[in-house]
């Protein structure tokens, strides 16, 4: 890995460690006891841990300038694999949460592990753990190849992709201390959001780097959507997580904003994360690996432009939804309902682009599971922004609002459409990046698919009918004129379809670890079989470098 | 000039794209979320509202560090099953001071906006300790080291300075006071306790809320915080009361 690395990108990332060193040292000395302390700790730690490993191959001679005329996929190798592990904390925690509604006594009477402190680790582990690291690794691949042109540097990727998950990690070992803003989906505290903002604006400027090195002369669609993720998503963090610290030593921090104005900010940043981290960026992986996975080329270009401005414009106003009936002005609540109605134009018209590119590779899809996965990943994106502009009606609102069958819509879009495009896209990847034929078991691949299928079937419907029958019993009255159930009768009736959540959770989290063992022996193999070839033999054409080539 | 053609163009320039997506995105939060801080009626005038005792502010962030508003609503939706199970809907004026706000968006236990006062404090210390203790059926995760652990009050000050550089009035007094204050709230014998009403109102609960007098816990701070739910301003009932007139 390092020997990749120009001379002075090693020097430049070794003083890159060493002021993150020097950062988390500081935090320890100032935080002590404090979450803040902790987080130190670290910080220094990891930071030391990369020292050694770049100190390690720091005399590693420099590899050639031939290098300079392939695409730079390592980064894109390691967060696939972080991405997997993460898919497995997340989906093993979020399983265990499940169960403790069934059985509360699943926290061990420990502090950390109770529900509403795991509940944002398996949020943030399956959202920004394994979606976000998905997204950062398929983008690094999807804009050098649509770009036709390498990487400006071996640098500022590593730091991209490191300097995300040591995010990710702050934020979950923070929620495990207690340590938490409380902003749903928003919750690392504030010197984790500002290394998140250091960490995107790298980010960013590495990908108008590559782009402004392209020989294509279009920008391709995927990287639109990719760029509105990027900068977007920059946008609602910057403005939601704006607080004040109680000092420098403090994890914790007041957030500027208060009651029905951060209401407003809250779901205005948690509507669009959903939208932009959600949709958009998982968009960009669609529009590239499903008609490459096909062989096909996208429907319509024309359907694929209005798409793309519908949903940058009309998600912006649709946040509002999350507040109906609350103290947030009527007016506010109307533009919110109105927008998210509207947004169902461009979303239908993204995932019929979608199914339709599939036209004359329905065969396929039959055959393929990975790209079966892609193809229901788009059923269950139509599915679900269906499902989410009926329930953004007001008077559909009144009754799923506060219930379950809010969380089996965030399942559907999440299991159905985020994870399926992603399993989807990193079968499709990861035999083009470690040079394989194909993936080490396609049999494993099926099993995966359908053991994910089931799980979010099994999920969605449980949770459908919690959510409505919550809403109907509390809405219920009696003869008399009175409410006919109590909350707890309503917690009751709730039993059955916890448990059948759990285990359709739990199917989902079997498959993934199937997914992740069948992608491990994938690169295994891998090596196992650059190590065989004879010296001097050429490499099979599946296993040579990428060149630069037009192939878009 | 058409506008694919129009598009054609555009998509050959990264920092157009750039600034495209950034001025159509913009719009929807700038017309929905600027006129919140300038128009009036957003936020109801409340003169009778008070700000949270730094007690009361110490459980609220026990609350939110053991995430209880991932199933605990504060917010009472106008619908009237909402009101007549829960009391009056809620107002924003009622949150103005929740930096940040504990709204919620689900309801796996019930909403707590009208919780002050709706049960004793030994009632929250049992239901806190085991909730199946009280409620048989419940499936809320038990909490029993809230009152075997110390709160942390002597960087309340800090706390409340934090909070009057975010907008909520607290005076240099309460700012100077704030940790005395919030073992004074809980000690309802000492000198320390009048101080406590002396700043925030005669109406503050000063009472051993944990049921263990003589040690600050983590239980004194919660209870004090829910037993306060609802109870800042009375503005939420007049309506009610207009209306029964």
């Amino acid at each position: 890995m390092i020997e990749q690395l120009s001379r002075n990108e090693r020097q430049l990332s070794l003083v890159i460690l060493l002021c993150l060193a020097v950062l988390g040292l500081s935090m320890a000395a100032v935080g002590r006891d404090d979450p803040l302390g902790a987080h130190g700790a670290l910080v220094l730690l990891a930071a030391i841990g990369g020292l050694f490993f770049v100190i390690s191959g720091y005399y590693a001679p420099e590899a050639g300038p031939e290098r300079l005329h392939s695409y730079y996929d390592d980064p894109s190798k390691v967060g696939i694999v972080i991405a997997m592990a993460w898919a497995l904390i997340g989906l093993f925690v979020g399983d265990w949460v499940a169960w403790q509604l069934v059985n509360p006594d699943l926290t061990f009477d420990a502090p950390w592990s109770s529900f509403g402190r795991i509940r944002p680790v398996h949020t943030t582990a399956v959202i920004f753990g394994f979606g976000g690291n998905a997204l950062i690794a398929t983008s690094f691949y999807v804009m050098q190849r649509t770009s036709r042109a390498r990487m400006p540097d071996q640098l500022s990727p590593w730091f991209v992709v490191f300097g995300y998950n040591l995010f990710c990690l702050l934020a979950v070992t923070g929620y495990l201390m207690g340590s938490t803003q409380s902003k749903e989906y928003a919750e690392p505290e504030w010197y984790a959001d500002i290394w998140l903002v250091i960490v995107w604006v790298v980010y960013f400027v590495l990908y108008l780097r590559t782009l402004s090195r392209r020989s294509e002369p279009h920008i391709y669609v995927a990287n639109w959507y990719y760029l509105a993720f990027i900068l977007v998503v920059a946008v609602l963090h910057i403005v939601n997580n704006i607080a004040v610290p109680v000092s420098f030593g403090h994890a914790k921090s007041y957030s500027i904003f208060s009651g029905v104005q951060d209401a407003m900010t809250q779901w205005w940043y948690g509507h669009n994360a959903v939208a932009f981290f959600l949709t958009s960026g998982f968009l960009g992986m669609m529009y590239y690996y499903l008609p490459k996975r096909a062989g096909r080329p996208i429907f319509s270009y024309r359907i694929s432009i209005i798409s793309f401005w519908g949903i940058t414009f009309f998600y912006m106003w649709a946040g509002s939804h999350h507040l109906h009936y609350t103290a947030l002005p009527h007016w506010v609540q109307t533009l919110g309902m109105t927008f998210s109605v509207m947004l169902l134009v461009p979303s239908w018209a993204s995932a019929g682009n979608a199914l339709l590119t599939l036209n004359g590779a329905w065969h396929k899809v039959r055959d393929d599971a990975t790209l079966r996965f892609m193809m229901v990943a788009a059923v269950f994106y139509g599915l679900s922004t269906f499902e989410g502009s009926f329930m953004a009606i007001r008077s559909v609102n009144s009754l799923s609002h506060y219930t379950d069958w809010t969380v089996g819509h965030v399942h559907a879009g999440a299991l159905g459409w985020v994870a399926m495009i992603t399993f989807g896209s990193i079968y499709a990847s990861v035999p083009w990046l470690w040079k394989r034929p194909a993936m080490h078991s396609a049999r494993l691949v099926e099993a995966h698919f359908w053991l994910a299928l089931a799980g979010t079937i099994i999920y969605v419907f449980a949770m459908w009918n919690s959510g409505i029958i919550q809403g109907l019993m509390w809405r219920t009255y009696n003869e008399s004129g009175t409410l006919a159930y109590s909350f707890v009768d309503s917690l009751v009736a709730m039993h059955p379809y916890y448990i059948a959540r759990a285990i359709g959770g739990l199917l989902f989290l079997i498959g993934a670890v199937i997914g992740c063992y069948n992608i491990w022996m994938t690169i295994r193999t891998a090596a196992r079989s650059a190590d065989a070839r004879a010296p001097g033999e050429p490499a099979p054409l599946y296993a040579r470098k990428p060149a630069l080539e037009p192939a878009e | 000039m058409n506008v694919f053609g129009f598009h054609y163009r555009l998509e050959r320039k990264a920092i157009g794209l750039v600034l495209a997506i950034i001025g159509v995105a913009s719009i929807g939060g700038i017309v929905e979320i600027a006129p919140l801080f300038t128009i009036h009626q957003t936020v109801e005038e409340a003169p009778d509202m008070r700000v949270y005792t730094p007690l009361e502010l110490a459980g609220r962030n026990i609350y939110i560090r053991e995430g209880c508003y991932a199933c605990h609503s504060q917010m009472i939706r106008t619908l009237r099953d909402e009101v007549e199970r829960y009391g009056p809907y809620s107002l924003a004026v009622e949150s103005k001071y929740d930096h940040p706000m504990l709204w919620g968006s689900k309801r796996t236990g019930p909403d707590l906006a009208r919780l002050g006062g709706k049960y004793s404090d030994e009632w929250h210390v049992a239901h806190l300790n085991n909730p199946r203790d009280v409620v048989p059926q419940s499936v809320m995760p038990a909490y029993g080291w809230l009152g075997r652990t110390d709160l942390q009050a002597a960087d309340l000050g800090a706390h409340l300075k934090a909070m009057r550089a975010v907008g909520v009035p607290y005076t240099d007094d309460m700012i100077a006071n704030a940790a005395t204050d919030a073992y004074g709230q809980a000690a309802p014998d000492t000198p320390f306790a009048e101080g406590v009403t002396k700043r925030y109102g005669e109406a503050t609960n000063v009472r051993v809320f944990d049921g263990a007098p003589g040690r600050l816990t983590e239980m004194d701070a919660l209870v004090a915080y829910l037993q306060i739910l609802g109870r800042l301003t009375a503005a939420a009932q007049k309506p009610l009361a207009a209306a029964k007139e």
